[in-house]
C-alpha cells in the first residue's frame, strides 16, 4: 500500500500539522512503508472476532453529580500563551 | 410545481446537573469566564473524564418518556476536529452505540396528531464558548461551558412543514422540562436547535438535498428560518440550479441564511471509542427506578384533565403545558373546594393574561394558589359577584391579602337580602315611570336600564340573578 | 550509600546513619557529577531538599512510613505540580504542570523525596530515548549505546546509581525494554493496576506507570505506593492490593513456566537465546517446570500494536494546540497558521509520524481496515494469552532482540525501531503484566529476561523474580565508573 504526497498533505491538514515541504516525501515513504507493515493483519481472517477496546471486560463506573471543583483560573491561566480579561486569546474565529 | 418539505431536527437539552458531565466543575450559568473550567474541561496533559450518574439517568429518563429502547450497553467515542472551544481537539460523543435508541413524539397541527419519529439521543459534552468582541484583532476563548452535558435529540425526517417543527420542538422542549432534565432556557442556550431542510417536488420518494441550519435558537426563529431556507431552495432549484449540502446559519438581523464559513471543507471526524471510558451498562433495576419516578407526562396529563375535571381539550392542553402550571391549577382547584370550571376559566384567562403582560412565568405568579382558590370559592359561593371578584384579583395581584380579608375590608359582599333589594327597585320604578311605561309597552330593552340602575345603586354588590328575577316580577302588569 | 538497596536506606534513616537530606544531596551530587548520561530532564534540587527536611522531621519523630526520606526520580511523564513537565517535547518546554498525577501523590504521600524529572521518548514514542526533544539519554553501560525507550532516563539513573528507583511507563515495552537494555528491573502492571491520572497520554488503552528499581525486592515497595485504585482514572481497576513484599520468599517449587515457541524462533540472535535458557535453567534447579506453549497470533502483534497507539495518540495529541498551554509560534497569522504552525513546530518527527498514521487509520474510509481490524487482532492475541495463562503460570522469554544498540543506529529507519518491540507490545494489547529482570550479559551489555504474569498477579511475578536474584547477582553488577 502505498500513499503519495498528496494524501500525505491531506492527512497533515486533518491533523493541523505543518510538514516542511521538503519533508513530505520522507514522510510518504515512512508512512508507506508503516501501511506496508500493518496491512499483515489482512491475513488473518478475523470475520467472527469482537473488537477489542480496552485490555478488561470492564464497565464505567458512575461518579456522583457533585461540584468538586473550585476556581483556580489563575493558576491555570499563569502558563497559557495568551489571555486577557480571563479569557484565552486565540487568532480571530470566523463562524 | 407542487413542493414537498422535508424536516429532521436536533435538538441539543443541556442537562440540569450540578456538575459537568465528565468533571467536577460547577455547571452554573453565567460565571465569570474560565472561573469553572477545570484541569478536566480545559483538556491539560494526562486528565482523564469519568462520568456523572445524574447524566445518565436523566438520559435513560428522556428514553422512557418517549417510549424508546434503552441500550443495555452504550459507547463514548472521540469526534476529532479542530477549534479553539473544543479543548481537547475532540468531543466526547456516542456515534455507534447511543444510549437511548428509536422512540417518538406525537405533535398536534391544526387539531391532527401526527406521530414524529427519534430516530436517537445520545450524550456528550458541550464546548466552550468563542467571543468576538474585538481583542484587538483576536477572539476570546471561555470554556465554563466545556463539558456541560447535552443531549442530542436527533429526530426522523418526519416534519413536512415549519409549523410541525415548531409543534415538534415546543413538545420536545415541555417534555424536557417536565421530566426535569432541562431548564429549556433558550436564551442561555440550555435548549438549541438545528434543522435539516430539504425539499422535493410532491410526490416523489427520494429525498433531496439537504442542508443544515444552525444558531435558531427560538421558536420564532425557527420557523422563519426553515421557511426562508424552504424558500431559498425551491428559488435555486426552479432557476435551474442545484442545492448544496452544507451548514448555514441563520442571521436573526438580516433574517435570512448564508453558508458558514468555519464548515465550509467536509470534516472527517475520525470517531472512535474513546479509550479513556469504558462501555456504560444500563442495568433493569436502573431502569425500573427510573421509570417509577417519571413523572405523569403531559399527554396523559391532559388526557386526565379532560376526563377527570371535565375541560375541553383546548384549556386542558393550555393548562398541561408545564408542569408547574398543571400543578398550579390542581392545587387551586383543590383550594377552590373544587370549583373546577371556574378554576379552569381564571387561570387560563385572567391569570395567564396577567402574567403574560408582565412577562411572568406561573412560578413567578403574585397570586399563589391557595389565594387564588380562595377568590374563586367566593365567586362559587354567590359571595361576590364575576364583576366584582375581577376587582378583588386586581387587588390581590399587588397585596398579600386574601379574597376574604379584601372582601370584608372594602364591604364587597354581594347584597343577598332580598328585602333590600326589593325596597331599592321599589324606588327605581317609582321614579322612572316613564321607562315603565316603555318597557310595559313592549320595548324589552328598557330591561336592561332598570338593571344598571339596580346595580349602581348597590355598587354591584347584588347578584345579577337575583336582580333579574326580582325585577321580571315586579314589573309584570 | 548510592549501592544501597531501599530497604537499607530505610534501615540506615531510621538508625540515623545518614539523614535523608544527607542522602538526597549525595543522589543529587551524582546526578550533578553524570550530567552527561542526560539521564535527567529537570534536577527539582530545591524540591527534593525541603522534602528531605521535612522527611527528617518525620523520621525524628517516629511518624514514617517506608519510603520517608528515599529519593527517587519521576519520569517525566507524569505532571508533577509547579515543576516542569515536558513528556520530553518542545511543545511542553514550558509547561509547569498545575497538578500532581495520582502516582506523584501517593509518592508525596509516602513521604519519598523527588531528585528530578526523568528523560524519556518524546511523548513515550521511541524505543531508544533518541526522539527526546532534549537530546537521548546514555546507556551507562556504554555512553555509545542508547539506555532503550522510552523510559531510557529512569532505566539509565538508576543502572547508574543516580536514584535508588524510578517510575516508568509502559506502552509497548517503555518499562521493560530500558530495563533489559541497562541491566535493571522493571514492572509493567496490569492495565487498570496504576492510576494514569496525570500521566500524559500516548495510546490510553495500553498505558500504564510502574516501578523500575534495581531489584524485585525493591520494586515490590514501589509499586506498593502506586498501585491502587483512583477515582478519577475511569479505567483504573477497583482490585485489592496485596502486599506485594509479602510472597516474595516463597519458593518456587513447582512452578509452572511456559515458554512462547513464537518468542524463541530463529530472529532471536543466539547470544541471547543462550542467556535466556541459562536463566531458565536456574528456574528449573529452582524448582520450577518448563513447558512449552503456542500464541499463533502473536506475529501480528506489531502491527496491531502500532495501529491502535497510532490512532490513540492522534487523538490524545490534538489538544496540543498552542490555545491554553504549552508552545505556540510567533506571529500566527491566522487560527489555522497557528495550529499547524505550533505543532509542526514543537512536535517530533516521530511524534509526527505516529499522528499522521493514526489520523490516516481513522479516518473515513479506512476506519475498519485498519483500526477495527486491529482491535479484533487484539482480540485473537488476548485469548492467546488467556489460553496459555491457563495452562501455566507464568510465561518467559527474551525482552529484546538484541542488546543495546548504538544510538543514531536506527533513527533512520522508524520501522526497524517498531521491531525491536517484537517481544514486548503483545503484553500490552492484553493488558498483562510483565517483568524484565537482568540475566546476564552479551559483549559486557546486559540482557533482560521477560516473565509475564496473568492479570493483578503482580506479586507472583515479584515472587518469580525474587528466587532468581536471590540465587543470581546479575542485578548487583554495576557498570563501570558508576560503582
Amino acid at each position: 500500500m502505498s500513499l503519495t504526497a498528496d494524501d500525505v498533505k491531506k492527512i497533515a491538514h486533518l491533523a493541523r500539522l505543518g510538514i516542511d515541504q521538503q519533508n513530505i516525501d520522507n514522510y510518504t515513504q515512512d508512512l508507506s512503508r508503516m501501511l506496508d507493515l500493518m496491512t499483515q493483519m489482512n491475513d488473518l481472517n478475523t470475520d467472527d472476532v469482537a473488537p477489542m477496546a480496552h485490555p478488561l471486560d470492564q464497565q464505567q463506573r458512575l461518579r456522583p453529580d457533585e461540584v468538586t471543583e473550585p476556581n483556580q483560573r489563575e493558576k491555570f491561566q499563569s502558563i497559557a500563551p495568551q489571555v486577557e480579561n480571563g479569557l484565552y486569546l486565540v487568532p480571530k474565529v470566523i463562524d | 410545481m407542487e413542493w414537498e418539505v422535508v424536516i429532521g431536527l436536533e435538538i441539543h437539552a443541556q442537562l440540569a446537573t450540578k456538575s459537568k458531565i465528565f468533571s467536577g466543575a460547577s455547571t452554573a450559568y453565567g460565571a465569570q469566564p474560565n472561573t469553572q473550567a477545570c484541569a478536566v474541561d480545559l483538556g491539560f496533559p494526562g486528565v482523564l473524564p469519568v462520568l456523572n450518574q445524574e447524566a445518565v439517568r436523566m438520559a435513560v429518563k428522556f428514553g422512557l418518556a418517549i417510549d424508546a429502547e434503552i441500550a443495555p450497553y452504550s459507547v463514548f467515542a472521540r469526534k476529532n476536529y479542530f477549534y479553539p472551544d473544543l479543548p481537547k481537539g475532540y468531543q466526547i460523543s456516542q456515534f455507534e452505540l447511543p444510549i437511548v435508541g428509536p422512540g417518538h413524539i406525537d405533535i398536534e397541527v391544526d387539531g391532527n396528531i401526527k406521530r414524529i419519529g427519534v430516530t436517537r439521543a445520545h450524550l456528550e459534552e458541550d464546548a466552550g464558548k468563542s467571543l468576538h468582541a474585538d481583542f484587538h484583532g483576536l477572539t476570546g476563548i471561555d470554556l465554563n461551558r466545556a463539558g456541560t452535558p447535552l443531549l442530542e435529540i436527533v429526530s426522523e425526517p418526519d416534519m413536512r412543514s415549519a409549523k410541525e417543527a415548531v409543534a415538534y420542538m415546543r413538545k420536545l422542549h415541555e417534555l424536557v422540562r417536565y421530566l426535569e432534565i432541562c431548564d429549556g432556557n433558550m436564551q442561555e442556550g440550555s435548549f438549541r436547535c438545528d434543522a435539516n431542510v430539504s425539499v422535493r417536488p410532491k410526490g416523489q420518494q427520494e429525498l433531496g438535498t439537504r442542508t443544515e441550519l444552525k444558531n435558531i435558537n427560538s421558536f420564532r426563529f425557527v420557523e422563519r428560518a426553515i421557511n426562508h431556507e424552504v424558500e431559498r431552495q425551491i428559488d435555486v432549484i426552479e432557476n435551474g440550479g442545484t442545492i448544496i449540502q452544507e451548514t448555514r446559519l441563520y442571521d436573526a438581523d438580516a433574517d435570512e441564511t448564508r453558508p458558514m464559513r468555519s464548515k465550509e471543507e467536509a470534516n472527517d471526524y475520525r470517531y472512535f471509542p474513546d479509550p479513556d471510558l469504558l462501555p456504560v451498562y444500563i442495568e433493569d433495576s436502573l431502569k425500573e427506578q427510573v421509570k417509577s419516578e417519571l413523572p405523569e407526562l403531559p399527554a396523559a396529563k391532559k388526557e386526565r384533565f379532560m376526563s377527570q375535571f371535565g375541560l375541553d381539550q383546548e384549556t386542558a392542553g393550555i393548562l398541561t403545558s408545564t408542569r408547574e402550571l398543571a400543578h398550579f391549577f390542581e392545587l387551586t382547584v383543590e383550594a377552590s373546594d373544587n370549583a373546577v370550571k371556574l378554576a379552569a376559566n381564571w387561570i387560563s384567562g385572567d391569570l395567564l393574561g396577567a402574567l403574560n403582560k408582565q412577562s411572568l412565568d406561573i412560578t413567578e405568579s403574585p397570586i399563589d394558589p391557595v389565594r387564588l382558590g380562595g377568590l374563586i370559592k367566593r365567586i362559587s359561593d354567590n359571595t361576590i359577584s364575576g364583576k366584582i371578584a375581577k376587582q378583588v384579583f386586581e387587588t390581590m395581584w399587588h397585596g398579600q391579602d386574601s379574597a376574604d380579608d379584601i372582601i370584608e375590608a372594602q364591604g364587597l359582599k354581594q347584597i343577598t337580602d332580598s328585602g333590600a333589594i326589593e325596597a331599592i327597585i321599589d324606588t327605581i320604578i317609582a321614579n322612572n315611570p316613564k321607562q315603565v311605561e316603555q318597557y310595559l309597552g313592549g320595548k324589552e330593552k328598557v330591561f336592561g336600564f332598570f338593571v344598571g340602575q339596580v346595580m349602581k345603586e348597590t355598587q354591584g354588590k347584588a347578584s345579577p340573578a337575583e336582580v333579574n328575577k326580582m325585577l321580571k316580577q315586579k314589573l309584570k302588569k | 550509600m548510592h549501592n544501597k538497596t531501599l530497604i537499607e536506606l530505610a534501615a540506615g534513616l531510621r538508625s540515623h546513619s545518614y539523614s535523608s537530606v544527607e542522602l538526597t544531596q549525595h543522589f543529587l551530587n551524582r546526578i550533578q557529577q553524570h550530567r552527561d548520561l542526560n539521564a535527567f530532564i529537570t534536577v527539582s534540587e530545591d524540591i527534593a531538599l525541603q522534602q528531605a527536611e521535612q522527611a527528617d522531621k518525620k523520621l525524628a519523630s517516629g511518624d514514617a512510613g517506608f519510603l520517608t526520606g528515599i529519593p527517587l526520580a519521576q519520569k517525566d511523564i507524569f505532571c508533577t505540580d509547579g515543576v516542569k513537565t515536558t513528556c520530553g517535547s518542545k511543545i511542553l518546554d514550558n509547561f509547569i504542570a498545575p497538578y500532581n498525577a495520582t502516582v506523584v501523590e501517593k509518592f508525596n504521600d509516602a513521604g519519598a523525596v523527588m531528585l528530578g524529572k526523568l528523560n524519556m521518548d518524546e511523548f513515550a514514542m521511541g524505543s531508544s530515548n533518541e526522539t527526546s526533544f532534549y537530546g537521548a539519554s546514555k546507556n551507562p553501560w556504554n555512553s555509545d549505546t542508547v539506555p532503550g525507550g522510552s523510559s531510557g532516563g529512569s532505566a539509565a539513573a538508576i543502572a547508574a546509581r543516580l536514584t535508588p528507583a524510578a517510575t516508568g511507563t509502559d506502552t509497548g515495552g517503555s518499562i521493560r525494554q530500558p530495563a533489559a537494555l541497562c541491566g535493571i528491573t522493571g514492572l509493567k502492571p496490569t492495565y487498570g493496576r496504576v492510576s494514569r491520572y496525570g500521566m500524559i497520554a500516548y495510546a490510553s488503552s495500553l498505558d500504564q506507570g510502574g516501578p523500575m528499581a534495581r531489584s524485585a525486592a525493591d520494586a515490590a515497595w514501589l509499586l506498593q505506593v502506586m498501585a491502587g485504585f483512583d477515582e478519577k482514572d475511569s479505567t483504573s481497576v477497583d482490585h485489592p492490593v496485596p502486599d506485594y513484599s509479602a510472597d516474595l520468599n516463597q519458593p518456587l517449587q513447582g512452578l509452572k513456566i511456559g515458554l512462547p515457541e513464537q518468542f524463541f524462533s530463529d530472529d532471536l540472535d543466539q547470544a541471547i537465546a543462550t542467556v535466556i535458557q541459562e536463566a531458565i535453567d536456574e528456574y528449573k534447579k529452582l524448582g520450577a517446570e518448563i513447558k512449552s506453549v503456542s500464541m499463533p497470533h502473536l506475529e501480528f502483534a506489531i502491527p496491531a500494536y502500532y495501529v491502535i497507539a497510532s490512532a490513540e495518540c492522534s487523538s490524545n495529541l490534538s489538544r496540543y494546540d498552542g490555545v491554553r498551554f504549552g508552545y505556540r509560534c510567533q506571529n500566527p497569522k491566522d487560527l489555522e497558521d497557528m495550529y499547524t504552525r505550533s505543532r509542526g513546530e514543537a512536535f517530533g518527527a516521530e511524534v509526527k509520524r505516529r499522528i499522521l498514521m493514526g489520523t490516516y487509520a481513522l479516518s473515513a474510509g479506512y476506519y475498519d481496515a485498519y483500526y477495527l481490524k486491529a482491535q479484533k487482532v487484539r482480540r485473537l492475541i488476548s485469548n492467546d494469552f488467556k489460553q496459555a495463562l491457563s495452562e501455566v503460570d507464568v510465561l518467559m522469554g527474551p525482552v529484546s532482540p538484541s542488546t543495546a544498540f548504538k544510538l543514531g543506529e536506527k533513527t533512520g529507519d522508524p520501522i526497524q525501531m517498531y521491531l525491536s518491540d517484537i517481544y514486548t507490545i503483545a503484553i500490552n494489547l492484553a493488558g498483562l503484566p510483565a517483568m524484565s529482570i537482568p540475566a546476564g550479559f552479551v559483549n559486557d551489555m546486559p540482557v533482560g529476561l521477560h516473565i509475564i504474569g496473568n492479570y493483578f498477579e503482580e506479586a507472583k511475578l515479584l515472587q518469580t523474580a525474587h528466587q532468581y536474584q536471590l540465587v543470581t547477582d546479575w542485578h548487583q553488577r554495576s557498570p563501570h565508573g558508576f560503582e
